[in-house]
């Protein structure tokens, strides 16, 4: 399977990622490779196998609905690029 | 007056510190003070990020404290680096990259803490590959570690910081992370005892993820015995962490000594087959042969799916990193970019800016197999695969123990050799990766030196929550051998 540069393009915005022109080009034989490797899956039949997501088949622990994190918004937003008023800050997204 | 502190107390194990601090041939202060020394003469391994050199004295002279009060704790005093990918509040945490090259952490990882509380004394943070991703710590934004086995060589990765600090003798003890053989692997390559315990076993919280449902924090060290000690104190259960075991961390420690008769170990065929280098299977054979002289059984075991953990691993982790690394989008800490035009470009901008080149290549991979058309005939399809290797590890324990082969298909290879070919750099995994895919311990132990001087490792497998048996096997390998107490030539 080999991968076009459209498709890199497409993938660069799903991940926000800038890939220019050129890029893409390397990119795309890069990625068209590891894919070749990854193709090898296809050499076992895995009919009638359950995919496994996590190596624990336990359900996710349930705890109260109480809180118990302390409020450290000021440490949090200390290291923050921008922030004012307890809030964080973004360009502008409404015109 | 009593003496100065003998010259070589680098070399010196846990035990042997415990015993030292408490009979005053020196105090938690000299001990720290002479790693901090030779982490100074030592700056050209590019091992660690950061010295915490003040903090490290702080806690030294806390723990000199504890000791005069008649606290028995042999952690007390012991020097440790963390991986630059556990949290440490008040530090800067970079993950190796750009992107958190500003990242000074809020709060600290609960494995770090725990270390903290029995009285460790941390020295710094190692230098690692770029989110972890990569076998050689060659992607780190602050540049390649160098193997002290010889500096034209790499020390694996991603825990390669802290691997060359050990073997450097820079600190007595280094935490790592392992996704895919990030603590195997570089302990293999440095000559290092490096365990990676069952999935669940450490908690993961302030550990930077790269892949959710395969990192695993672990230990590097000199042998095995002070492996015993640090991992059972970073384990544990954690509230914090979702995955966290609710079981009881058994105290490897106490049960190091069994002997080996009796035990079985499986040697699984596909780990002796081609494409592993003819020195490496020969000292591989001959530890093998060593623990059967020690009243070790040994059993041929069949992995067949063991060719498609590549495959495998190479879909399902680069899905895992895209999702968990969407959260650096510039808005509430890391790497913000300087201009950008708008909210959209502000999140390329940064994201562009902020990571490398092997980080940005698994997002990409993560996307596509991820993305609406190819989600079954690769995501799913690795989950399929995911479950026929895992099954194939329960039917092998079946008849054996624990498993063995080697870590590495080889030696630690040279710097640049490798880094702009990812096929050839992912292949270091072989061996290793499908451990971090059923979710088993695993450790590496020094088995001999090839004839460029170079490291070996032997990989030890062992069932799920079955780290004692390992630090077991390994321990008594260690008292018939003295692979484990070579040291790089310049660093005695």
């Amino acid at each position: 399977m080999s991968i076009t540069n459209q498709t890199i393009t497409h993938l660069a915005h799903l991940a926000r990622l800038h890939i220019d022109a050129k890029q893409a080009e390397f990119y795309a034989a890069q990625l068209s490779r590891i894919l070749e490797l990854v193709e090898q899956m296809n050499r076992i039949d895995t009919d009638d196998i359950a995919p496994m997501s996590h190596p624990q088949e336990s359900v996710l622990r349930l705890r109260e609905d109480q809180a118990t994190a302390d409020d450290r918004r000021e440490a949090y937003q200390r290291i923050a690029p921008a922030t004012a008023q307890g809030l964080y800050l973004t360009p502008k997204v409404i015109e | 007056m009593r003496m100065s502190p003998p010259p070589r107390l680098h070399q010196h194990s846990i035990r042997e510190h415990a015993r030292a601090l408490r009979a005053g041939e020196y105090s938690c202060v000299e001990l720290t003070q002479h790693f901090l020394a030779r982490i100074e003469a030592a700056t050209d391994l590019n091992a660690l990020i950061s010295v915490t050199a003040e903090l490290a004295l702080q806690q030294a002279r806390r723990a000199d404290r504890r000791i005069q009060a008649g606290d028995p704790d042999w952690l007390l005093g012991i020097p440790l680096v963390h991986k630059d990918l556990f949290c440490t509040e008040g530090v800067l945490t970079s993950c190796g990259s750009k992107m958190l090259d500003n990242f000074i952490s809020p709060y600290t990882a609960t494995a770090v803490a725990k270390l903290e509380q029995r009285g460790a004394v941390m020295l710094g943070k190692s230098n690692m590959d770029e989110f972890a991703m990569g076998s050689s710590s060659e992607t780190s934004y602050y540049g390649a570690v160098l193997n002290p086995w010889d500096k034209a060589r790499v020390a694996g990765g991603s825990s390669g910081g802290s691997a060359a600090a050990v073997a450097a003798r820079l600190t007595c003890v280094a935490t790592g992370t392992d996704t895919g053989g990030s603590i195997r692997q570089p302990a293999a390559l440095c000559g290092l005892t490096g365990i990676k315990p069952s999935y669940g076993r450490v908690s993961r919280y302030g550990m930077v993820a790269f892949a959710s449902s395969l990192d695993q924090g672990g230990v590097l060290t000199r042998n095995a015995a002070d492996a015993a000690i640090v991992l059972h104190a970073m384990s544990g259960f954690d509230p914090r962490d979702s995955t966290s075991l609710q079981q009881e961390t058994p105290n490897y420690h106490d049960f190091i000594e069994q002997p080996l008769a009796g035990k079985t170990i499986g040697l699984p065929k596909q780990f002796f087959g081609e494409g592993v280098e003819p020195e490496v299977s020969e000292m591989v054979m001959q530890a093998i042969a060593q623990l059967q002289t020690m009243g070790a059984k040994t059993v041929p075991v069949e992995l067949p799916n063991s060719e498609a953990s590549i495959p495998c691993y190479y879909v399902l982790a680069p899905a895992e990193a895209a999702s968990n690394l969407a959260r650096f989008d510039g808005v509430r800490y890391g790497h913000r970019a300087a201009e950008y035009a708008d909210l959209t470009d502000m999140y390329a901008n940064t994201r562009t800016e902020g990571f490398g080149a092997e980080v940005k290549r698994r997002i990409m991979i993560g996307t596509y197999v991820l993305s609406s058309g190819y989600y079954d005939a690769y995501y799913i399809k690795a989950q399929k695969l995911r479950r026929m290797i895992a099954d194939d590890f329960q039917q092998a324990f079946k008849q054996c123990e624990v498993l063995a082969g080697p870590t590495t298909p080889t030696t630690a290879f040279a710097l640049g050799e490798k880094n702009h070919d990812p096929i050839a750099m992912y292949r270091n995994d072989i061996f290793t990766n499908s451990v971090n895919l059923a979710g088993l311990p695993g450790i590496s132990i020094p088995a001999g030196l090839d004839r460029n001087g170079l490291p070996v490792g032997l990989q030890l497998i062992g069932r799920y929550l079955d780290e004692a048996t390992l630090l077991n096997v390994a321990h008594q390998f260690q008292q018939a051998t003295d692979w484990h107490l070579k040291t790089p030539p310049g660093y005695l």
